[in-house]
């Protein structure tokens, strides 16, 4: 560890949350329909959107009528999705001929992207044709990423309205932060990553001339506007298997600092937006206050466990003080340890370096961020929401200890709010607990592991965390692409993303008809020190604290038997 | 300038339905009942202490079995014993609360004799037949006499007769009850003292006040407070999140190779779940009512204490609640060249022989200020009239010579006084304009014929009533002042009274539509009244406190009958509210803190065996793996008695601000149940090891 190790994460980290809070500014005028300096571009493409569907934007949806539509703009995504991989091989610009995608890995695939977690059971470069990277894959990475914002946005209308009935209008909420959040940005970034040396081309592969007068083939693709969204959209699928730790997606530090802000920079655009469309800044600058605390701690932690020699580099009496296993030379500990924490602290999931060879304690520090729930800051407006769920239970249990029936941003927190609020976070116990006990003992879910006991506990606990929680990052070693793994990890995809999102719109819903009430000197005040304190306290506890069997098991006991071995020579 | 003192005795209160503490013989009775309520019908309401019964009945099983195969059992019949012992405490903890109501429904009960009414069957002749009280029906009238108990609730109709209604307030003084009015309502079970009164029956049997009120204090038909079923929803979750993560440790167990005890998961089941704060949750809301009823407040529900703690706006009467009720003298102002000494005497030599409040007040004005003055012998009243609009006193003085005082309305003393309006110093007309200005009421003082002064009568606000104002704003409640009263006294008042806002002039209509429009705002409102036409804004209020005395319609449209009919009450009320929801919160947030150091008793305990590395966890040492286990669980159950005494008496409620409020609480239950489960398992396990147990 050194002085510049620990600047780089913290300005990684402080520039994501700098970047994100103009931008917030920006994306909350585009949820309230305000006017933006891009109105003289894209006014008329919106308007055309609307027209060309049928769509009255100012037409209000009850919270249900919301999911409805949310639903099924997600099942034809999902669909047309699962079609196109599995008709590739007679579909146009597959220069590489790849054939059609298996059935379960259509499938998984399918829900992976739709639901913006895109875990890869596959090798890109060795299975998926341009025009399925470009045409349904990329596109998913921008649809997904603002159906997740919606529910941030009809969340927000929720907490200002007095009294009404509904929550905004999904398509609009979709069609704007689209087309005047994501794409410009996207745009933006893919132009400098150019700049930077990406490759962009159409062009299936280069043929090298090795020194050893061997023919090598090097896979290209569309990488820089893949990588613009595979970033800014919070998706992380990668073009290469390698994900950003592969030199055409991520090749130097500069480009390392620029995908690894942009994991976050919209996460945390949606915290500030929430804030200012719900006119409760300060209450959400607690948020992400809380929420940026957890987040630079874990990178910490990370930075701490990797900043120590390896067990098998001290037993092959390598003379090293840092572990580089799995790391690139050219990011080093600190950007491994701050990118680990940013893409799984947001539901990212892209990889700059391997998780399964990150020491025990950062491996498990990047498993317990997903088990949080993707809040800190997590997806573009998912993250948000699912922390207001957060807020909305710190809120119930300590509000009552200042002798009202507790209020979160003007609203009453009741039976109801309660009971949906353990509904939106039930899932990523019941998912990754559920689907890892049984995967623990059948005998065709081992066959996809590479270690046995802790580091194999750990591969199964890290896949089934990183799918419910929509994170997508892989501990490798696993061979997930397998109809075991496969279907189960997209169930635990679908329910991880869906039970929330229908969660938190049906809290919307109910919080919408509800008077706004103003505060007084009796209400828990949301915005100090106090709440920063006792949020994280609940995050931890109630989020956390379940994992902590299962943990034991994985990580904390291959710590302390890392620990025990080291200590022993 | 002369000031009046008050020394009226606020806080002094006759001891409430529940004055008495804990006796042996609710413990008692609570120690019986908790056993009864084993039964697992009774549970099903509470899920965390209905899976508790389910672990303690399967590890007893297993407890079972292991002796029938005559393997060690010591350690599975320890488990189970304390498991159905944090059963039992739980339903303990329920069942002392509940003792205490038990105990005041059966004294009343006591009270609740069969009488035999005198029921009128033909008002011409007065014909009477003795019919039992519990055939009455409403509508039919009675006759009751002196000595006679009131059989059931009724209206009078024709009478009047001093009642005795220390059986359901405790206040043995009687009081006056006539037909007519807001004081014509009787209630079954009091006693006619003296006269008698036609009655009409208002309530049928089983439905009056008294049986009403038994089913209150006994908490017969206690539902779930919305709030308290938030809380059940959010420790139900909960349960069911660690089933969960207990339940998959089964598998993943086996794939790291731990065997891993059923009868240990089911320990660390019952350990994470809250079962300190499932255990206490009813105690702390029928607590709450309780401490309602030691301040003699019936509550019709839960739902209104509850909702008391809630209220952000509190309506009170001027009249009684904010100022005493009459006006009283608070200084005499003499008349140019007149001395003040000379000018107070002849006020109080005015009022000697009055005796409304008014005038009392002006002498006991005189004797705080050294002068007291003893009615002159042969000395004729003068007794006010409405034409004359003045009182006093005539007398001789020691000489013979005729002395005279009058007291009474400015003008009406200038005219009999046919003074020129133009003659009447500035002075003193300036001192009639001031207090007219603040809201008091100037009376003008003669003697033998000459203006001597003006005395300045006005509404007292009662001491320490600003003080608890601030309190209430510091808790972030507003206070409305509602008076009669015009405008300008109104303001006058509200502003001595540190009140936020104040409706004048107000009519019930008033009253009615001011409660809608704060409900409107989403603010919720506590108010408390007596007529007969407070009735709509009772039931409009969120919490409606009706005074007992007060008219029967009154009674029934308040959620709340305060038995002492003291409208200061609301406030204590409003605390009560807010303390039941504060202990709630500390005990959830104490009972959710107290898993982390759980964890590391049971956690390393569990997988040691297998995972040695995992020793490491055992932050406390804990002497074995059987020691750590049985020691959580013992804390665990424990807990819960220790927590009893608090679940009844309440976190104590502060007026420092919610932000203090819950920073104190916050460190006090949050990282006390932190802290505490650490310490408590260590001392637990040395004695336990120290005993051989395990």
């Amino acid at each position: 560890m050194n002085w510049q190790g620990w600047a780089e994460i913290a300005l990684t980290l402080g520039l994501a949350v700098a970047i994100g809070w103009p931008l917030g500014v920006y994306m909350s005028r585009v949820w309230n329909g305000e006017r933006t300096w891009l109105d003289p571009v894209l006014r008329p493409f919106e308007a055309f959107f609307y027209t060309a569907c049928g769509i009255d934007p100012k037409k209000g949806q009850t919270w249900y009528g919301y999911a409805g539509a949310l639903l099924a703009f997600n099942l034809v995504g999902f669909l047309v999705t699962y079609a196109v991989l599995r008709l590739q091989g007679v579909l146009p610009m597959n220069p590489q001929g790849f054939g059609a995608v298996s059935e379960h890995l259509s499938f998984n695939t399918a829900i992976s992207f739709v639901t913006n977690t895109n875990w890869q059971s596959y090798a890109g470069e060795t299975t998926m044709s341009t025009f399925s990277q470009m045409v349904v894959l990329t596109v998913q990475n921008f649809v997904s990423a603002a159906t997740g914002a919606t529910v941030a946005a009809a969340l927000a209308r929720a907490f200002i309205a007095n009294r009404e009935g509904g929550v905004g209008n999904f398509w609009a909420d979709l069609i704007r932060t689209t087309l005047y959040v994501l794409l410009p940005l996207s745009f933006v970034l893919a132009v400098v990553l150019v700049a930077l040396g990406l490759p962009q081309t159409l062009a299936a592969s280069l043929t090298a001339h090795t020194l050893e007068g061997a023919d090598q083939k090097i896979s290209l693709y569309a990488v820089a506007s893949q990588e613009a969204i595979k970033m800014l959209g919070i998706n992380g699928g990668g073009i290469f298997n390698a994900n950003s730790a592969h030199p055409f997606e991520n090749p130097t530090p500069l480009t390392n600092l620029i995908t690894a802000v942009s994991i976050n920079v919209l996460g945390w655009a949606a915290f500030f937006a929430f804030g200012r469309s719900v006119l409760a800044r300060k209450d959400v600058r607690a948020l992400v206050i809380a929420a940026s605390v957890l987040l630079f701690a874990a990178a910490a932690g990370i930075y701490v466990a990797e900043a120590q020699p390896a067990p098998a580099q001290v037993a092959a009496g390598v003379d090293t003080s840092v572990n580089m296993e799995g790391k690139e030379t050219r990011f080093g500990a600190p950007a491994t340890a701050a990118w680990a924490a940013m893409t799984t602290g947001a539901s990212n999931g892209s990889v700059n370096g391997m998780h399964s060879s990150l020491m025990p304690l950062g491996g498990g520090i990047a498993m317990f961020l997903m088990h949080l729930g993707e809040i800190l800051p997590g997806g573009i407006g998912s993250g948000i929401a699912v922390m207001v769920v957060m807020a909305v239970l710190a809120v119930f249990v300590a509000g009552l200890m200042v002798g009202r029936t507790p209020e979160y941003l003007g609203k009453k927190i009741e039976a109801r709010e309660v009971k949906l609020s353990i509904l939106a976070v039930l899932a990523i116990p019941v998912c990754v607990l559920g689907f890892s006990a049984i995967a623990a003992v059948l005998p065709e879910a081992l066959k996809g592991l590479m270690h046995s006991g802790p580091h194999g506990m750990s591969e199964i606990l890290y896949a089934y965390t990183s799918g419910t929680a929509n994170n997508g990052s892989a501990f490798a070693g696993l061979t997930a692409n397998a109809p075991w793994w496969d279907t189960t990890l997209a169930v635990a995809m679908a329910m991880g993303r869906f039970l929330p999102i229908v969660a938190v719109l049906a809290i919307a819903g109910s919080l919408a008809a509800k008077p706004k009430l103003a505060p007084s000197a009796g209400t828990l005040p949301t915005h100090g020190g106090l709440f920063v304190g006792l949020l994280i306290g609940v995050i931890l506890i109630l989020g956390g604290l379940q994992f902590f069997p299962a943990l034991a098991l994985g990580p904390i006991v291959e710590h302390f038997q890392v620990l025990a071995a080291v200590a022993g020579r | 300038m002369t000031t009046y003192e008050t020394h009226a005795g606020e806080g002094r209160r006759k001891p409430g339905l529940l004055a008495g503490g804990l006796s042996g013989a609710i413990l008692a009775r609570a120690t019986k009942d908790a056993f009864v309520k084993l039964d697992p019908r009774k549970l099903t309401g509470n899920p965390v202490i209905f899976a508790t019964w389910i672990v303690a009945l399967l590890s007893t099983a297993s407890a079972v079995a292991a002796v029938a195969g005559h393997q060690s059992a010591g350690f599975a019949v320890q488990v189970s014993a304390w498991l159905w012992a944090t059963v039992l405490f739980a339903n303990l903890a329920e069942s002392v609360a509940e003792g205490r109501g038990k105990a005041a429904a059966d004294s009343l009960r006591a009270t609740r004799v069969t009488t035999s009414a005198k029921l009128i069957i033909d008002e011409k002749t007065g014909t009477i037949i003795p019919t039992p009280a519990h055939k009455l029906v409403p509508g039919e009238v009675i006759l009751v006499e002196a000595g006679d108990v009131v059989p059931t609730d009724g209206e009078i109709i024709e009478g009047m007769a001093s009642v005795n209604e220390a059986a359901i307030t405790g206040e043995s003084a009687p009081v006056i009850r006539e037909s007519g009015g807001d004081r014509s309502a009787v209630t079954g079970g009091t006693t006619v003292v003296s006269d008698w009164i036609k009655v009409r029956v208002t309530a049928s049997a089983g439905s009056t006040f008294l049986d009403r009120m038994i089913a209150m204090v006994e908490g017969a038909d206690r539902r779930k407070t919305p709030n308290e079923i938030a809380l059940a929803v959010l420790l139900a979750g909960l349960t069911l999140i660690f089933l969960i993560a207990v339940v998959t440790l089964l598998g993943l167990g086996k794939f790291s190779g731990v065997v891993l005890d059923p009868l240990v998961l089911g320990a660390l089941f019952i350990t994470l779940i809250p079962t300190t704060i499932g255990g206490l949750l009813s105690a702390v809301g029928i607590a709450g009512m309780d401490r309602l009823m030691k301040h003699n407040v019936l509550a019709t529900s839960g739902r209104a204490v509850e909702a008391a703690g809630d209220v952000d706006t509190l309506l009170l009467d001027k009249t009684g609640t904010i100022t005493f009720g009459n006006r009283m003298a608070t200084e005499v102002i003499p008349a140019p060249g007149v001395r003040p000494e000379t000018a107070l005497r002849a006020a109080v030599s005015a009022s000697l022989a009055d005796e409304t409040p008014e005038g009392r007040s002006i002498v006991e004005l005189g004797r705080n200020q050294g002068i007291v003055i003893d009615v002159p012998e042969g000395a004729t009243a003068i007794a006010f009239s409405a034409s004359t609009r003045q009182s006093g006193l005539d007398a001789t003085d020691g000489k013979g010579g005729a002395m005279s005082w009058r007291k009474g309305a400015v003008d009406a003393v200038y005219r009999s006084l046919a003074l020129d309006p133009k003659l009447i110093p500035a002075d003193l007309t300036a001192a009639v304009d001031r207090i007219a200005r603040s809201g008091g009421t100037p009376l003008a003082v003669s003697e033998n014929g000459a203006l001597v002064g003006v005395i300045h009568l006005k509404d007292v606000v009662k001491p320490g009533v600003k003080a608890r104002f601030a309190d209430l704003r510091r808790m972030g409640l507003r206070t409305v002042m509602i008076t009669g009263d015009n405008p300008v006294t109104a303001a006058a008042i509200a502003s001595e009274a540190g009140v936020d806002d104040f409706l004048a002039e107000a009519t019930p209509e008033d009253k009615l539509r001011l409660i809608r429009e704060e409900q409107g705002r989403g603010r919720l409102v506590a108010m408390c009244g007596d007529g007969a036409n407070d009735a709509p804004a009772l039931a409009q209020a969120d919490v409606g406190v009706a005074m007992q005395t007060g008219a029967q319609a009154a009674r029934e449209a308040g959620n709340m009958v305060d038995l002492d009919s003291d409208p200061t009450k609301v406030i204590e009320i409003v605390e009560v509210g807010k303390q039941m929801l504060i202990t709630r919160g500390a005990l959830t947030t104490f009972s959710i803190a107290n898993d982390v150091a759980k964890y590391f008793a049971i956690i390393p305990a569990m997988f040691v065996v297998a995972l040695p590395a995992l020793g490491a966890l055992n932050i406390m040492r804990l002497h074995s793996p059987q020691s750590a286990i049985l020691s959580a669980v013992i804390f665990n159950a424990v807990i819960i008695v220790a927590l009893i005494p608090l679940a009844l008496k309440g976190v104590k409620y502060r007026a420092i601000g919610a932000g203090k409020l819950l920073s104190r609480n916050l460190t006090v239950y949050g990282l006390g149940g932190l802290v505490a489960p650490f310490v408590g398992i260590k001392l637990i396990d040395m004695i336990i090891s120290a005993l051989g147990l395990a």
